[in-house]
């Protein structure tokens, strides 16, 4: 029975769940068993809250039971990435400098989530404050592919990725700022949305850099994607760069993924396939060519200022960082270091001692950024830079419906291999990061699999706001397609 | 002996309390003296994942006090974050704003003393969020509060136009009752409502060349003795200084210095002026602000008439005294008050009398403001009319006032219930007078005789009439009827 219920998607549990055909309590015990079995191995968990959720399981069984009405993901079990703060358990960002840090608030899209009687089953590991590719940057943990654990899941939503794909849940939360959700989403064989910036509040997220951070799913399909971004989307007050739903409209996602777009124009930027792998390449043109089949049209074209949206990314993000990091000092909550000789020495040492060397790197980068004499030239270019990429993505949009492109150059790569090579590492994002800084939302869905039977990962890209098409895009490709419907062999 | 003389050079950075019921960016109560870290949230605590949302009532005072300082207001601003480590700023950046503050370029007008008026350039306005405080009460360790962490703050920043200790007094005082009069501040120095920073310097001229001395910051001054008592001992340190050693202002040789409320010092804080770097850049958690023509002329409604403006014409329109017309318009429902008082039609100077002298009293008794008495301006008017007109005394006017606040009836109505009307009918009045003059006839004779013992014996005649009377009889019209009985 549990291996069956592990199988469903997240729509179909939720739909089983309502009807009364599987209890959620069952499907909580059913992932535990998974996550007991399988997650010391593959380290995706920073926590967990057995006991919690089998008694929300209880409450949403009892409500079904007694016909009452329930939420949208009722009893359907969830995990976010632990960035995102909540009064149960501890909100770590996977640093040592909030090991044990309790959050006496919930983020909105807990709040949300909550509200929608899902269960929060735990929060996965990521890359210390989301900043990495590999889930290597984590201080507190080690997490790997599920779908060859001599492997990175990606990241830094690597935790969340990887419990999706080890069916140690049924769909998670994950954050994007450069990626973070689409690519180990494309690491690890299944679906990742980065919403439009401003469509998910971000009132309780702990912020990276905060003009290209946005929470998003990550789920075993698109469908499932879809359901979610129903949940957590909307206007929060409490986040004043959430857009108001006058300017973006919310809509009903599942029942907008049913319908295929008509006289579907696709975009392709050839000059980007140059920097991909050749088995990569060939799976998204594969893709292309069940989308041609379809009836969509291939339009090609030039983003001529692509290339230097990792450049423009490392001073913004980092110098955003630098800022959003300085609260953690030691003085009001978090690590202490434990003799100060005084009180500069508090955030000296208590910094210096808990804080991960790409943690570092990155303060160290913003700092220099801003620093007068140098903002300008550094902070002020990449803002150029930004409103350039937009601009590429606005024509590319007046051309075309959504563009598409590999989501990362490679398949998931071995574990050490770019830990010393910073630089390699950042590279592996080339596809996804100009989206954070245009601001725009996209998907990476399965497309394909290399020679060693890692996922691929296809990446669509619409225009800000248009989660509905991005969502009936990626649809139509697994209506054709059974990529989504594999999963690794768990050992 | 050399030639010396020398001008004091002044410039202020002031910082305001702006009195919004909530903080700057979170919804707690601004409350003076709760319990440390009682009024606090997530947001105004840094927490991880908080998120600042402005508060809209602190931008609309912050456009208010520009508009009223004649400042061109922004019509695009932001907030900026400025990064500083220290313990009582929790997110160590505060959000303040760089390079588009709400107000530029504006000016305040400051009285002198010899009743010409000055103007002192702002440079800028802007609004920026609070500290907390550190506590250092404990022996070995430390203590931050951050109740004030997030609090609302106006930062004034003058040009150097300000050249006395006297005129920086004026300045200050001057803002104070601004502040005050828009409502959006307390402005209570006792609370650190307002803070002062004066930049100091003197410009000298020996031996016909000029001389400019290094520039030293007073910090954190919050009374108007300390700021004028501060920059009255710095000229007169710089002044000994230069004469002493010659060294003239250059580039980084500013100095900060702290006073020393006690001995009345300034003390040496820090020697150079810190390279520090605040890495200023746009908050990307808040929006920028867009102040457009409807906005800002709603918010111009609430402009009224500036104090000394207020005080000016009180002085040429009605009237008073200088001295009565700045206690009126230390206050702007007073001032309002009164001008409405005067417009239904009372008398200037009699109305300023009950308010200055019964109304204020009254008020401060009972902790409120002459104008919530609950006596409206047409019914003050009325009173001021009936003391103008010799009807009542203005012993009884007070009693009559006092009585007003209780009593829904009109002043006439009161003074004749308590029976305060002045006898003025000249008949009534002959009567008396003519039996004083017959049962006083030493007095009579000591007024015909026309020497010193006449005034003093005329005095006596009234008195006796007034008892007569008592006290109800309108002494104008006694002292007529005397008059023309005795020259007859």
């Amino acid at each position: 029975m549990s291996k069956n219920i592990l199988k469903l998607t997240c729509r179909g549990l939720r739909d089983s769940i309502a009807k009364g055909e599987v209890k959620s309590s069952d499907a909580v015990s059913a992932v535990f068993e998974q996550i007991e079995k399988h997650d010391a191995k593959i380290g995706a968990f920073l926590s967990t809250f057995k006991q919690d959720a089998l008694k929300k399981a209880n409450e949403v069984d009892e409500k079904i039971g007694k016909g009452k009405p329930v939420g949208a993901l009722a009893g359907v079990p969830i995990t976010v990435k632990d960035n995102m703060c909540t009064t149960f358990g501890t909100t770590t960002c996977a640093s040592k400098i909030l090991q044990n840090f309790r959050s006496p608030y919930n983020a909105t899209v807990i709040e949300k989530l909550l509200a929608a009687d899902a269960v929060i089953i735990g929060k996965t590991n990521l890359d210390e404050f989301a900043m990495g590719s590999s889930t290597e940057n984590s201080g507190l943990k080690k997490t790997v592919n599920p779908w060859d654990y001599s492997r990175v899941p990606g990241g830094s939503s690597g935790g969340s990725a990887a419990a999706v794909a080890a069916q140690m849940c049924f769909a998670a939360l994950g954050s994007d700022t450069g990626g973070s959700i689409r690519q180990p989403a494309s690491f690890c064989g299944i679906a990742g949305l980065k919403p439009t910036y401003g469509r998910v509040s971000r009132y309780g997220l702990v912020a990276y850099g905060s003009s290209l951070d946005q929470i998003g799913p990550l789920a075993r399909n698109t469908v499932d994607c879809a359901l979610l971004l129903n949940v957590i989307a909307g206007h929060d007050e409490k986040d004043s760069t959430s857009v108001d739903e006058k300017t973006a409209p919310l809509c009903d996602w599942l029942e907008k993924i049913e319908q295929p777009v008509a006289e579907l124009k696709i975009a392709v930027v050839p000059q980007l396939f140059k920097g991909a792998d050749g088995e990569v390449v060939n799976a998204i043109k594969g893709a292309i060519e069940v989308y041609k089949k379809l009836g969509a049209e291939i339009v090609e074209i030039n983003m001529p200022h692509f290339e230097y949206a990792i450049a423009a990314y490392y001073l913004i993000a980092t110098a955003e960082a630098s800022s959003n990091l300085a609260r953690y000092d030691g003085v009001h909550y978090g690590y202490r270091t434990a003799k100060p000789a005084d009180y500069i020495e508090v955030y000296t040492k208590s910094r210096n001692e808990a804080l991960g060397q790409e943690v570092k790197r990155r303060i160290m980068l913003g700092t220099y950024a801003l620093s007068s004499g140098y903002y300008d030239a550094y902070y002020l270019k990449a803002l150029k830079v930004r409103s350039l990429i937009r601009s590429d993505f606005t024509a590319a949009f007046e051309k075309a419906d959504c563009i598409i492109m590999p989501t990362s150059p490679t398949t998931a790569f071995k574990i050490g291999e770019k830990t010393n090579d910073p630089l390699q590492m950042y590279l592996s994002d080339v596809y996804t990061i100009a989206v954070n800084l245009a601001g725009v939302p996209a998907i990476s869905i399965p497309c394909g699999f290399d020679k060693n039977s890692l996922p691929i990962g296809m990446q669509i890209i619409a225009p800000a706001f248009a989660e509905g098409k991005l969502l009936q895009v990626a649809g139509m490709f697994e209506n054709e397609t059974d990529f989504h419907t594999k999963s690794p062999v768990i050992k | 002996m050399t030639d010396i003389d020398y001008k004091i050079v002044v410039g202020l950075e002031i910082h305001v309390q702006l009195c919004t019921r909530t903080k700057m960016f979170c919804g707690c109560e601004l409350i003076f003296a709760a319990e440390p870290n009682s009024r606090v949230c997530p947001v105004c605590l840094g927490l991880p994942g908080a998120l600042p949302v402005m508060n809209k009532q602190a931008v609309e005072f912050a456009i208010l006090t520009a508009a009223a300082l004649s400042c061109k207001i922004a019509g695009l601003t932001k907030w900026d974050r400025k990064s500083y480590y220290y313990p009582d700023l929790p997110k160590n950046y505060q959000i303040s704003q760089y390079d588009l503050p709400i107000g530029s370029n504006g000016f305040i007008e400051i009285p002198l003393a010899d009743e010409k008026t000055k103007k002192v350039r702002i440079r800028r306005v802007h609004l920026e969020e609070d500290a907390g405080k550190n506590l250092h009460t404990a022996e070995n360790f430390s203590q931050v509060d951050l109740n004030r962490a997030g609090t609302p703050l106006l930062e004034i920043v003058t040009e150097p136009d300000v050249n006395s200790d006297e005129e920086v007094r004026l300045l200050a005082v001057e803002l104070q009752r601004i502040v005050r009069f828009l409502g959006v501040s307390e402005a209570d120095m006792q609370k650190g409502h307002m803070r002062f920073e004066p930049n100091v310097n003197l410009v000298i001229k020996k031996d016909n060349a000029e001389y400019k001395t290094p520039i030293t910051e007073i910090k954190n001054l919050n009374s108007f003795k300390a700021l004028e008592k501060s920059v009255a001992f710095e000229t007169q340190r710089q002044l000994d200084k230069f004469l002493e050693s010659g060294t003239c202002l250059q580039s980084g040789n500013k100095q900060t210095f702290g006073w020393d409320d006690i001995r009345e010092v300034t003390v040496l804080q820090r020697e150079k002026e810190e390279a520090h770097d605040y890495r200023y850049f746009p908050d990307p958690d808040l929006v920028p602000v867009v102040v457009n023509e409807k906005w800002l002329a709603e918010i111009k409604t609430k402009l009224c008439g500036l104090p000394l403006k207020m005080q000016n014409r009180f002085v040429s329109e009605y009237g008073l005294s200088d001295y009565d017309s700045a206690v009126l318009t230390a206050d702007r429902t007073t001032a309002e008050f009164f001008d409405s008082s005067v417009k239904a039609g009372g008398d200037a100077k009699r109305l300023c009398n009950l308010i200055t002298q019964t109304g204020l009293k009254i008020a401060n008794e009972k902790g409120c403001k002459v104008s919530e008495l609950g006596i409206s301006p047409q019914k003050l008017a009325e009173l001021a009319g009936m003391v103008e007109a010799g009807q009542i005394s203005a012993t009884a006017s007070v009693t009559i006032f006092e009585e007003m606040i209780q009593s829904k009836s009109s002043p006439a109505q009161i003074a004749e219930s308590l029976n305060l009307l002045q006898k003025s009918d000249a008949g009534e009045l002959e009567e008396i007078v003519d039996e004083v003059i017959a049962a006083n006839p030493k007095a009579v004779e000591d007024i015909r005789s026309g020497d010193k013992k006449s005034k003093k014996a005329h005095g006596f005649l009234m008195g006796q009439v007034m008892q007569k009377t008592k006290g109800a009889a309108n002494p104008q019209v006694v002292a007529k009827i005397l008059n023309s009985k005795l020259n007859s």
